[in-house]
């Protein structure tokens, strides 16, 4: 007979272990599926794993690994916020588009301006207060009608898509394009582009995600505000009995992640995008939820989990080429982490006891 | 000696040990329970009291010791074993559902249930057999606690049981609710069931019990008659030396603090009760007793005190400041601190360590931030202090709030408030389940409060402790406060009266 048993208080030891243990028990079970797939389950773990890091072609891949990971540390940073207080924005993807065409719309106005220090800013600003806006709908709706946060979130990313669709073929359509469905190319436009060093992959959402990070660290562990979001999720009578507004909570959270969001589909539309296209966005702020709970919502932990991500992203697009593995293969990989990780997570807070209970 | 009481014993415990990791619940447990009598199980908390009747009602399974029924072995697997062989249990924490009606819930608890119209006329019968008027097909939810308690207990009268265990049934009646309550014992006994009676009211104890079992840290310490054993010496017996009342000296009453006028506001929760035109003067230096039955107001009224519930406009004052908007930080900032009554969750977040909780209510009147920031050394020295002051037993101010006892979080809980030094304290319910030694410390803590000239508001259904400190007595009955009277003189009739919501008291009074 197991049967699990409530620790006194949570074990440490097991926080910062579980996450390295779901890794094990993915690449354990993920081997098990390639070879399942009929694939050498050690080779595919080698491609995904080693190769985009120090294999043959790193030069190419690694730079790749700040380009994927910037946005998902952005996203999660503002989602891991929310979570913390007991506010579900899934809808991040949303407030991504809208703070790309937000981004973009500033840029395509002034263009051909070539005063990058008033055109860059201004494309900052203007991405984060689009995602910041997206997401206060659901958040005002809740503060004022009690709305499920959730479902409004969630809703609005495909208002979203549908928005940039039109985008991309109607108002923000490149007039010289020639008929082709997309914008101008903002990462050629020097006022514009969000590329410090494109060969290194260094753009300022790289700057910025590493901004956000530390910004979340000090919010979380010294600010009254990061107290009263821990305090929010935990207990949430105990939050008003201490004198938490849970309207304004809302708003700063939702606000906050909406322009976390907002500004890292900025970042992308005017560096590694380039153009305002039908397909621009693919799942950052999907993804980032996975982050948010891979990083067990804590700044460092996210920084780290979106590295990780990153990484079974661009392996699993090398294992894709190289080896003929099929894209759903990877995606289930990328499920097996959050699955193993919320399994492994019950160790946190309960401990397993093998032994027999009497019989009754 | 009662009528139908024998020297057969109907149950035996023998040697009955438990242990669970780190502590022994009971160890070598044994005296006997007869027929037709009233028998009283004492202790302080933790000492073992529920692990004995989980015992014997098959919820928990001895490591060692015998028990026997009627002189047949008896080791009951599960409750419902135990309630096969005769043993019927009312817990302190009711099970019923509030959305369905009495019958509908008595049909729930039972293994075959007969018809609801067949279970309605025997409820009816039991009820009026008994003396416990109490209606089938009302709703639970519209029920007050007393005649809630008395869906349980018919709930296990049905059954016809040999042993009746009662876990502490009066902290939720008034006292002619408890009278009733105990004919109704009486009879049961007479009949020849055994009651084995848990509380910690020891005046009920001697008014009401044959034999007493005294249990402290797990064993049987001692055995008395309860009708010729003083209270004291009960007392004595359960803490194992002796016990520490508070003393206090009357100080005189000083200003008005804090005036409610008219106070009206509904109840966030469902099943709560709405608050309806309370008036009261917070007077400085004096302990306002504030009893009444749970559920008729207390949460509100002190959230609406605390400033988690919003009042209209020219409801409280504070001086000649309409407060009634100000949310619970700016309320502490004027010296208004509350401690509720729901330790876990509501007065401390139970994941977080006890510096997180000292800074819960803490930060602004000890200083704990700055420009927003906490300063988490200053916090931790608070929680450090809270912790020595007021005797917590914890490994250190790290530790998560959930592993501490109930007794020691309420100790830090109302010592987070009192050394805040706040102008008017606002508690609900400061002792309970807090063993007696600690009561006694905590009453003390909010008599000394009051002596350097705070306004102290206790909320409790322990009438004897707002006796025991109360300098003033107003009852809570749904919604509505009686006029506060002098605590001295009051008698238990005059009190049941306040309490069973007999508005003009002074009418009473002088007919």
């Amino acid at each position: 007979m197991i049967a699990l048993e409530k620790r006194p208080q949570p074990s440490q030891m097991w926080s910062l272990a579980s996450p390295l243990v779901a890794v094990a028990l993915t690449m354990l079970a993920g081997a098990g599926l390639f070879a399942a797939l009929g694939q050498d389950p050690l080779e595919a773990l080698v491609k995904i794993f080693w190769e985009p890091l120090f294999g043959e072609f790193a030069f190419y891949y690694r730079p790749q690994l700040l380009i994927k990971g910037a946005p998902l540390v952005l996203i999660a940073i503002g989602l891991s916020l929310g979570f913390r207080a007991g506010i579900w924005n899934i809808g991040a993807e949303g407030q991504y588009i809208i703070g790309a065409l937000s981004g973009a719309a500033v840029a395509l106005a002034l263009y051909p301006s070539e005063a990058r220090w008033l055109v860059f800013p201004l494309m900052v600003i203007a991405g984060a207060l689009g995602g910041c806006a997206w997401a206060m709908i659901p958040g005002l709706l809740k503060v004022k009608f009690k709305t499920n946060e959730i479902l409004v979130s969630l809703m609005l990313v495909y208002v979203a898509e549908q928005l940039l669709a039109s985008m991309a073929l109607g108002a923000m359509r490149n007039p010289e394009g020639q008929g082709f469905p997309g914008s101008r190319n903002m990462a050629q436009m020097e006022a514009a582009t969000s590329w410090i060093n494109q060969s290194a992959g260094m753009h300022w959402g790289v700057v910025a995600a590493f901004i956000s990070v530390i910004f979340a660290y000090v919010l979380l562990a010294k600010h009254v505000l990061g107290f009263q979001i821990k305090l929010a999720g935990q207990a949430p009578r105990a939050a008003a009995f201490s004198g938490t507004n849970p309207a304004r909570l809302i708003l700063f959270c939702l606000g906050t992640s909406g322009a976390l969001a907002g500004m890292a589909g900025m970042f992308e539309i005017s560096g590694p995008s380039g153009i305002v296209s039908i397909d621009f966005n693919v799942g950052y702020g999907f993804t980032a939820i996975i982050v948010a709970f891979l990083g067990r919502l804590h700044p460092i932990g996210i920084l780290l989990a979106a590295g990780l991500m990153a990484l079974t992203y661009i392996g699993g697009d090398v294992a894709q080429s190289s080896l003929g593995l099929p894209g759903a293969a990877i995606q289930v990989f990328q499920g097996m982490l959050l699955f193993f990780l919320l399994a492994v997570d019950v160790l946190t807070n309960y401990r397993v006891r093998f032994g027999q209970r009497s019989a009754a | 000696m009662t009528p139908a009481a024998t020297d057969r014993a109907l149950m035996e415990l023998n040697g009955l040990t438990k242990a669970y990791p780190g502590v022994v619940a009971n160890s070598d447990v044994s005296f006997n329970l007869k027929a037709g009598e009233v028998h009283a199980l004492l202790g302080e908390n933790g000492a073992g009291k529920s692990t004995l009747v989980k015992t014997i009602y098959g919820l928990v399974k001895p490591d060692s010791g015998t028990m026997t029924l009627d002189g047949a072995p008896f080791a009951p697997a599960e409750p419902r074993a135990a309630r096969a062989a005769g043993i019927a249990m009312v817990f302190q924490h009711f099970s019923l559902f509030e959305a369905l009606d009495v019958a509908e819930n008595v049909a729930l608890g039972m293994e075959n249930p007969p018809p609801l119209r067949d279970l309605a006329q025997r409820i009816k019968e039991v009820s009026e057999t008994y003396g416990l008027p109490l209606d089938p097909s009302r709703i639970v939810g519209d029920l007050s606690a007393g005649e809630r308690q008395r869906v349980e207990i018919i709930r296990c009268l049905l059954q016809y049981p040999k042993v009746l265990i009662m876990d502490e049934p009066t902290s939720v009646l008034t006292p002619q609710e408890v009278d009733i309550l105990f004919d109704t014992l009486r009879k049961l006994r007479d009949e020849g069931t055994a009651i084995l009676y848990i509380s910690h009211k020891l005046e009920e104890i001697r008014a009401l019990c044959d034999d007493a079992t005294v249990l402290r840290l797990g064993k049987v310490v001692g055995t008395c008659d309860p009708r010729d054993t003083s209270a004291r010496a009960m007392a004595e017996m359960m803490v194992g030396g002796t016990l520490h009342v508070p003393e206090r000296d009357s100080a005189a009453a000083g200003d008005v603090l804090m005036k409610i006028n008219g106070l009206s506001v509904s109840s966030p929760t469902e099943f709560g009760s709405a608050l309806k035109d309370i008036t009261l003067d917070i007077r400085g230096g004096v302990v306002l007793g504030i009893g009444g039955v749970a559920g008729n107001g207390q949460d509100e009224l002190l959230g609406a005190l605390s400033g988690e519930i919003r009042a209209p406009k020219g409801q409280i004052f504070h001086g000649a400041d309409d407060i009634g908007h100000l949310p619970p930080d700016a309320r502490r900032g004027l010296g208004i601190c509350a401690a509720p009554e729901e330790r876990m969750g509501h007065a401390a977040a139970p994941d977080m360590s006890l510096t997180e909780n000292a800074a819960l209510t803490g930060r602004k009147r000890k200083a704990l931030t700055k420009n927003g920031f906490l300063n988490w050394r200053k916090t931790r020295d608070f929680a450090e202090e809270i912790i020595e002051r007021f005797d917590v037993r914890t490994p250190g101010a790290g530790n998560a709030a959930r592993s501490l006892s109930g007794g020691n979080l309420q100790k830090f809980v109302i010592g987070r408030e009192i050394l805040q030094d706040p102008q008017i304290l606002i508690v609900n319910q400061p002792t309970w389940g807090v063993d007696a030694s600690a009561a006694a410390a905590i009453r003390q803590a909010l008599l000394d409060l009051a002596a350097k000239g705070a306004a102290v508001i206790v909320i409790s259904q322990d009438l004897d402790e707002l006796m025991e400190i109360s300098d003033e007595f107003a009852a809570l009955n749904e919604g509505r406060l009686t006029k506060p009277r002098p605590a001295r003189g009051l008698t238990v009739d005059e009190i049941g009266l306040m309490l069973g919501g007999a508005h003009d008291m002074e009418v009473a009074h002088v007919g």
